[in-house]
């Protein structure tokens, strides 16, 4: 709307608020960031003797805060995205004197910290000038921004830790898979086929002897061997499912909807074929929604919606579960959907819920696909 | 009868030729690829073709492609497809021209050879073979259908091995009652899920299929 109005007319307004708003800030600022940190200061000066321990984390809890405030003036007031850099508490933080000197440590190593105790001089001296003089607020409200926002380093080391993760969870889920085909081999079809060898050299004993129990065993050998098919049929479409690998994602999807005993309706569109991993990813976590929908949420009815959506860098497979069921679906860990989670992160993946007791739940997942390859 | 087969897996190709020849059909060509299906189907014009849905070179669906295509080119031609799993999604696009002369079924099939045979015989003649496990799986999405739940055990019954083409003569064989008491027990199914009588074995078994796939 502000385009259609006259230039002079846009800027006379920006100043005139910043008339009102500059002061303000300056005014209400000023002491909080004095305030803030000499306290700061002083708990780390306290540390040697103990009480910094016990001071610090309350004192940097408070300048986040404070800074957390800021970062929603700057995008309130300029519209700017301002990402925290803070490192993320373990989730087994422990209680007591011994979590306290934890907290305190990690407080302390996290770099973010030290740059908000830059920070605090910083707005308290050049951030008081800019904010006082209504033309120049723009500038302050880029300076808390370059202040307060992750480094690239920051960025990088937050990146590295996330793949870090994932790679562990990728060999975790894998290692487990395989200990599952093993097994699955070692009980199933391979005990058949010895059960068939054997019952195979007592046939041959008893083909003259008694040919009628020989044709009764010929027969318990047929049936194990249609048994140790299907055993084998079930697994490789737990591996591979053969529809994704001679149609690609869009009719291995069609084909697993109609395969529900629940009706599915599907709308399905995506353009050629993507990498074989990602495909398989997202082949197995709408495998793992539709079940859960059909199985769990009592669902008469279930939507399947799959998408080739634009992303900022490349593009995404976008897929809408959503079920006319009971709802009340958690992404707690242990839960299924806590699983689809941990194995979509490897792709970059991320899966949003939303499933208020009594239903409907609609899950939503999105993956990037970088580009559709022909 | 002419047959082609194709296969690409030796063993399970040379199993498939030595027992249709043993019950005196005529290989008209066996041959392990997409391309050489192609052009056996065009050159042979065989009374019926056996056809493996994953074969060489792309080891994607092409057999299931090749059947498709040239059955399009001629209306009708019996062609049973063999997989190592079977999909609602396949039966579906086989059946979709509604000419019959259709089958698809597990490769565990072949294991019967009797059974096999048979439906062999019967695509050939125009008629429909569908795995068991296809009409399981219509079944079991149709569980809350009121019509199909009216349906008593033995209808049940009678419907199920019907979906999967059977004649009503190998149904009586099966159950052990006479062709009459199957014939009452089909009359009553199509009255009970509103489908036109009909006299012909083959339109009734794909109109049964199509309302099992409705919906």
């Amino acid at each position: 709307m502000t385009e259609d109005r006259p230039r002079a007319a846009v800027q006379s307004h920006e100043l005139m608020l910043a008339l009102v708003r500059g002061p303000a800030l300056a005014v209400v600022t000023l002491p909080l960031s004095i305030l803030l940190f000499t306290l700061s200061l002083v708990s780390i000066v306290l540390l040697p003797i103990g009480v910094g321990v016990v001071t610090t984390p309350p004192t940097q809890q408070a300048v986040r805060w404070y800074a957390g405030q800021r970062r929603r003036l700057v995008h309130a007031w300029a519209g700017l995205e301002v990402p925290e850099p803070y490192r993320p508490w373990p989730r087994d933080l422990r209680g007591g004197v011994v979590g306290q000197v934890e907290r305190c440590t990690l407080l302390l190593k996290d770099p973010a910290t030290w740059r908000d105790m830059a920070w605090l001089p910083a707005d308290m001296t050049a951030g008081f000038v800019t904010a006082l003089l209504p033309p120049l607020l723009p500038l302050n409200l880029q300076l808390t921004k370059r202040m307060l926002e992750p480094t690239r380093e920051m960025l990088l080391s937050r990146r590295v830790t996330e793949l870090y993760e994932t790679r562990h969870d990728a060999v975790d889920t894998s290692a487990a898979e395989l200990r599952r085909i093993e097994r699955d081999l070692h009980d199933g079809a391979q005990a058949r086929l010895v059960a068939m060898g054997m019952s195979l050299g007592t046939i041959e004993a008893l083909v003259e002897r008694d040919p009628a129990r020989a044709k009764q065993m010929i027969a318990q050998a047929r049936e194990n061997s249609a048994e140790a098919l299907t055993e084998l049929r079930d697994l490789v479409r737990g591996i591979h499912p053969p529809v994704l690998a001679e149609r690609g994602l869009p009719d291995a999807l069609r084909a697993l909807a109609l395969r529900m005993p629940v009706p599915v309706e599907e709308d399905i569109e995506l353009p050629g074929r993507f990498e074989e991993p990602l495909e398989s990813a997202v082949y197995f976590a709408v495998s793992e929604l539709l079940t859960n929908a059909a199985k769990h949420a009592g669902a008469a009815k279930v939507w399947l919606d799959v998408l080739h959506v634009g992303a900022p860098d490349g593009s995404a497979i976008r897929v809408t579960v959503t079920d006319d069921g009971r709802g009340g679906a958690s992404l707690g860990s242990g839960s299924g959907l806590h699983g689809v989670q941990r194995r979509l992160a490897q792709f970059d993946g991320v899966l949003a819920l939303s499933s208020p007791p009594g239903g409907p739940t609609m899950i939503t997942l999105e993956v990037p696909a970088g580009h559709a390859a022909e | 009868m002419r047959v082609v087969i194709a296969e690409d897996l030796f063993l399970l190709r040379d199993g498939l030729v030595r027992m249709l020849e043993a019950f005196d059909f005529e290989i008209a060509a066996a041959v392990d690829n997409g391309p050489e299906l192609s052009r056996a189907l065009r050159e042979q014009e065989p009374d019926v073709a056996v056809v493996d849905v994953r074969l060489p070179p792309s080891f994607s669906d092409e057999g299931l492609q090749c059947a498709l295509e040239a059955r399009r080119r001629r209306p009708g031609l019996p062609v049973l497809v063999l997989s190592q799993h079977v999909e609602q999604l396949y039966a579906r696009e086989l059946l979709a021209d509604g000419n019959g002369g259709v089958g698809y079924l597990l490769k565990d099939r072949v294991f019967d050879a009797d059974q096999f045979v048979d439906a062999v015989r019967r695509v050939s003649e125009g008629g429909t073979a569908m795995d068991p496990q296809v009409i399981q799986q219509l079944l079991s999405r149709r569980a809350q259908d009121a019509p199909l739940g009216n349906l008593t055990a033995r209808e049940k019954e009678v419907m199920e091995l019907m979906a999967q083409g059977r004649s009503n003569a190998a149904i009586a064989a099966q159950l052990f009652v006479t062709e009459r008491a199957v014939a009452k027990h089909t009359s009553n199914i199509f009255g009970k899920l509103g489908l036109p009588p009909s006299d012909d074995d083959n339109r009734r078994v794909l109109a049964v299929l199509a309302y099992l796939d409705r919906g």
